[in-house]
């Protein structure tokens, strides 16, 4: 599996700076809600416990399966939707 | 199929870094965030595809149990409980993570190359302090525990020791990987490790760890994606990694310290010198609502300074009815908010959102600190150290050097504080004691509508 590696370390560190320079010019204002939204983003995570559920060998490998998809829903699920309810409250006033 | 979904992943890691660069202004911020659901809708549809899954039964009953426990959380949570809340998703998250990393492991049995055996162990650890800590931190910031850090003699050392041992198994792990019970010890170090790490810290530093907390759950997730060879896992996990660093940067720069400072220094532990003895020659003045009253009638500008007392006593709605009240007056308002304020990064600004402040109304520390020397009244409501003029003054100070609101500078500044108590750092706030200082002693939110209540009348 670790054939790709240097392929994936390239994308690793570009995604790294890319993250830094994005997130530096993100206003100091939504810093909240930009911590709820890579929360959310990064519970993509939900990808490996869905791989993981494609081949479940035990019984144990299938329970650590499912109990990776549901927390990371729950995070999928209410991260996007306090983001969405913090930038509510910001573009209300701001449509003035 | 394989190679359509890593198209499609393609497509969700776009839609991942727009969701991020529309995020850098309120303008196109909602934009973002749905671009952020698609990105996800698309990572998981592209999944499901390249990968079919003989319990579909599990699969979608747990993804249903994890939204319905979502939902809720999401629309009754109240705002000034956001930093718990962020808390508790990065515990999920990493416990989601760690937990995968584990089955990812069981899965390569036998004859798991080292490469994987390596990256998984440090993923593994990583996942299980992440969630301890942030369990910590959401009992500290929920009150469930003492926000007071826990020192003892030795407590480095303890601290250490755990993750040594913790990555020590990790290393024996890699030599001998069939020997799968090595696991659940190296894990429950690893768990005592986050949870004596988090222990030990007070709860004003708390932004930054949750900052850091942060990094560790995205540098987690991208450790899985090297496992897997999966793209998106990488690209996500990465950006979720930097944010963490750079709130992490942000915070610790705001309080003058370093990252092992926050996470070792236990500073809030022991009240100390600053003030002792000084602080009782000096007195105070207090003042009562009326004379405050009296002072902001005849004032033509005014610069709220929020902190977390104001998230504590729930006091931003009539901090805004003040503010509209005066505005009507034809005061002018703004508001001071310092980044290390309240228990996140950008706590302030959500609660005064949620009151219907303006954000054209929230000046940042570099921009309004050349304001105060014109501003005619300060009111400082539920901050301390922020505002204390010796981190400029006395290097003797432990706050000597952060970078603070120069509300001092301003003609008068009015102070509603429930106590004469020290702050977080445990020192005396020489703004107290200043001629141009009015103490008003009280719960910020009683004085205020009391205050309200006044300038109607």
């Amino acid at each position: 599996m670790g054939d790709n590696f240097a392929v994936n370390l390239l994308i690793f560190v570009m995604a790294s700076f890319l993250g830094i320079e994005l997130i530096r010019h993100v206003s100091r204002l939504l810093h909240t809600p930009l911590m709820s939204l890579t929360n959310a983003i990064s519970s993509v995570s939900i990808v490996a416990a869905l791989i993981l559920m494609s081949d479940p060998k035990t019984d144990l490998i299938l329970l650590l399966a499912t109990l990776g998809i549901g927390l990371a829903a729950v995070n999928i699920v209410s991260g996007f939707m306090i983001t969405e309810r913090i930038l509510k409250m910001f573009t209300k006033k701001g449509a003035r | 199929m394989e190679q359509f979904a890593l198209y499609l992943y393609v497509l969700a890691i776009a839609l991942f870094i727009l969701s991020l660069r529309w995020m850098s202004e309120v303008r196109t911020s909602r934009r973002g965030n749905i671009a952020g659901v698609f990105g996800m809708a698309i990572a998981i549809t592209g999944t499901l595809i390249a990968y079919h899954s003989e319990r579909y039964d599990l699969l979608i009953g747990a993804f249903a149990i994890g939204a319905i426990i979502g939902v809720p959380i999401a629309l009754k949570l109240p705002m000034s409980a956001v930093p718990q809340r962020t808390a508790m998703s990065h515990a999920f998250g990493s416990l989601s993570i760690a937990l995968v990393g584990v089955g990812e492991y069981l899965v390569r049995i036998p004859g798991i190359s080292i490469f994987d055996s390596a990256v998984l162990s440090v993923e593994i650890i990583i996942g299980f302090l992440t969630f301890t800590g942030s369990c910590i931190a959401f009992a500290k910031l929920q009150g469930l525990i003492p926000g007071k850090p826990w020192i003892y003699p030795g407590r480095v050392f303890v601290t250490l020791a755990t993750l040594v041992i913790s990555f020590g198994l990790a290393i024996y792990l890699v030599i001998n990987p069939d020997q799968t019970f090595i696991i659940p010890i190296m894990a429950a170090f690893a768990l005592i490790f986050g949870f004596l790490m988090v222990m030990s810290i007070g709860g004003a530093d708390m932004p930054t760890v949750i900052a850091i907390l942060n990094a560790y759950a995205g540098l987690s997730a991208a450790a899985l994606g090297f496992v897997l060879d999966n793209k998106v896992l990488i690209v996500a996990g990465a950006l979720d990694g930097a944010s963490g660093l750079i709130l992490a940067i942000v915070m610790s720069k705001a309080m003058n310290r370093s990252f092992l400072n926050v996470l070792f220094g236990g500073v809030g532990a022991i009240p100390s010198g600053g003030g002792d003895g000084k602080g009782a020659a000096k007195s105070a003045q207090s003042y009562a609502v009326e004379d405050v009253a009296t002072v902001l009638e005849n004032a033509s500008s005014v610069v709220v300074v929020p902190g977390y007392g104001m998230a504590v006593a729930q006091a931003q709605y009539v901090v805004k009815e003040l503010a509209d009240i005066l505005q009507g007056k034809g005061v002018d308002i703004k508001y001071a908010v310092h980044p290390v304020a309240g228990r996140m990064p950008g706590h302030m600004n959500v609660l005064l959102a949620e009151a219907e402040v303006s954000y054209d109304q929230l000046w940042e520390m570099e921009r309004i600190n050349s304001i105060f020397p014109e501003t005619d009244v300060s009111i400082v409501v539920g901050a301390n150290d922020v505002t204390n003029p010796a981190a400029r003054t006395d290097p003797e100070s432990p706050l000597y050097g952060m970078p603070i609101l120069d509300t001092d500078k301003s003609r008068t500044v009015v102070f509603i504080k429930r106590s004469t108590a020290v702050g977080f750092a445990g020192v005396d706030n020489e703004l107290f004691y200043m001629p141009n200082t009015m103490m008003v002693f009280g719960d910020a939110k009683q004085v205020l509508t009391e205050l309200v209540a006044t300038l109607k009348g």
